[in-house]
């Protein structure tokens, strides 16, 4: 079973903060779900390659900015639960 | 009006005859949600303001001209994971409890052109994750065939809203059987195209690389029609693709070699499912079609290697709602904890366990074991059906190992609910085409069956679904 370190140290990688008794709950489900996975070892990995991945038609649009209907940036901004005039108010990240 | 007699076409036909308007009937759809939603909870918002605004419109163009589109003036419903220009969009979760569309989904401005009227948006799974609707943050959505049953899921209030006569076709998306199960288990047809043939831009994300949306409707036609309006290119979703038109619209049933995998019938699935679905596959094949067993070996690896997929793209989907860009938000003094915080109360368990599993997956250390051998798995399941497709032209299978659960079954094992979508993952890993149709019924319950087809063969697949509509 998962310890409690390591569903800690995935929880911060998630950016989720966990209570103990999800702590608890989640080292028992996450781990039922990854003993599961172990029906995979008996596909050895020689035996296939990435070709088959169904998207083959792919065609990426350019990196460029988009122009949108009047009114979009504020209908955006209105959503955000801080703002300041017409931006998104954030953390100081300095 | 016998809302349970009406489809599109009847609807079309009766507005160019002036039989009613579609005023009428969309007031009369908004009855039915006000006298049953109630006890089934298929909606998360009616849009009622909305609605009768749009059937005001619809009425106008349709006394105006002779000729209207086909879904103008056809009451509609929307999962609530699609994008409605003004309308609130939670993807039934607390952490966009209030959050409201910028704009139209692609989909949702097809259906708009067309002059179609939108009643509300339905009960989900929290973000599409779940198999009976009992992942969303606001309510259960009740089977309208026995209350005390699960609608299946994640579209569970797209198919019960349909189920229920309160609306006559409604749109969900499927990431690996979550338009197909509820339909299924609620007794309507449900359709999940080859990946890329509907665009999803303004659809939330769960999983890229597996989701699409899809029309549930009383029957194939009208998926078909759905579909026709919804499918095509679009350059806001670079993995849309046009899907050629029907290269063989005089298909008959006998001419069709159809598969059917001997994985698919397996040890602990309600044996009346089974008879149901062979009873079907047998009334087919008295009309001539060649039926031949096949193999489709790597089947049992689907649900494994979707709960590392399906997770590990979500983890990074869901990185946005990080409770500065939408609605639900916990402020707190530093930044790391406004994310950790925003995180762990908006969502909820299901939604949690994915993106932890997600993030296990692709951590370092764990990637190769996980994730690259999931997708070199998922290359072997679509090569599994190249090769039967080389010997049939179609693969029927159930769409279900059993019929709609009790509630609170399996919500406890995550295990045996993730096991619970055995039959419609693969076609998702494949990206192949697949219907979900009502095909008889056990304990009182619908059975589905499935017909997968060929890559782009999305108008054949319908085809074929609608002649054996004829027989079951």
């Amino acid at each position: 079973m998962l310890s409690k370190e390591e569903v800690n140290k995935i929880a911060k990688l998630a950016r989720i903060e966990l209570t103990e008794q999800e702590i608890e709950k989640m080292r028992k489900d996450l781990s039922a779900v990854l003993d599961y996975f172990n029906l995979l070892k008996k596909i050895s990995s020689e035996k296939s390659d990435l070709s088959g991945t169904p998207i083959k038609y792919l065609t990426l649009r350019k990196d460029e900015a988009i122009p949108q209907p009047d009114g979009m940036s504020e209908k955006i901004i209105k959503a955000a639960p801080a703002k300041k005039g017409n931006h998104i108010k954030v953390k100081a990240i300095l | 009006m016998e809302l349970e007699n009406l489809t599109i076409s009847k609807i079309h036909e009766g507005l160019k005859n002036k039989d009613f308007s579609s005023f009428e009937i969309t007031k009369e759809y908004l009855k039915q949600i006000a006298q049953k939603d109630q006890s089934i909870g298929a909606f998360l918002t009616v849009t009622e303001n909305l609605a009768i605004e749009q059937a005001k419109k619809a009425d106008e163009k349709i006394s105006k001209g002779k000729d209207f589109p086909v879904l103008c003036g056809v009451p509609c419903a929307i999962k609530d994971n699609m994008l409605v220009d003004g309308v609130k969009c939670t993807s039934a979760s607390k952490i966009l409890e209030n959050y409201v569309a910028p704009y139209d989904a692609t989909v949702i401005k097809k259906l708009k052109e067309q002059g179609c009227v939108i009643l509300g948006k339905t009960n989900m799974d929290e973000f599409a994750m779940g198999s009976s609707t009992e992942n969303s943050a606001f309510k259960l959505t009740r089977n309208p065939l026995n209350l005390d049953r699960v609608p299946g899921g994640s579209s569970g209030g797209s198919a019960a809203a349909v189920a229920a006569n309160m609306a006559l076709f409604s749109l969900g998306s499927d990431t690996g059987g979550s338009i197909r199960q509820p339909a299924s288990f609620c007794g309507v047809a449900g359709f999940k195209p080859t990946y890329g043939a509907i665009s999803r831009y303004g659809l939330m994300a769960f999983s890229s690389s597996l989701d699409q949306i899809g029309p549930l409707a009383k029957n194939i036609q009208d998926c078909k029609t759905v579909f026709e309006v919804i499918s095509g290119q679009d350059e806001l979703d670079s993995t849309s693709i046009k899907i050629p038109g029907d290269k063989n619209p005089k298909t008959e049933l006998k001419n069709l070699r159809i598969g059917i995998p001997k994985e698919y019938f397996i040890d602990g699935m309600d044996k009346d499912v089974e008879k149901n679905v062979r009873q079907a596959i047998k009334k087919v094949q008295d009309q001539g079609a060649k039926v031949v067993e096949i193999s489709l070996p790597h089947s049992e690896y689907a649900v494994a290697i979707y709960y590392i997929i399906a997770p590990s793209e979500a983890s990074a989907n869901l990185a946005k709602y990080d409770g500065i860009r939408f609605g639900f938000s916990k402020n707190e003094k530093e930044l790391i904890d406004v994310y950790l915080k925003t995180r762990g109360l908006g969502f909820g368990p299901e939604v949690k366990r994915r993106i932890m599993l997600g993030t296990y997956s692709l951590s370092s250390g764990y990637y190769d074991a996980y994730y690259l051998k999931a997708q070199q798995v998922r290359s072997l399941i679509k090569q599994d059906f190249e090769n039967a497709f080389e010997k049939v032209d179609m693969i029927f299978t159930p769409v279900t190992p059993t019929v709609a659960f009790k509630f609170g079954e399996k919500a406890r094992d995550p295990l045996s609910m993730y096991l619970s979508d055995i039959f419609t993952i693969s076609a998702n890993m494949a990206g192949l085409p697949a219907i979900s149709m009502p095909c008889g019924k056990s304990e009182g319950l619908p059975v589905g069956l499935q017909i997968i087809g060929k890559q782009f063969d999305d108008y054949q697949v319908l085809r074929v679904a609608s002649l054996v509509e004829k027989l079951v």
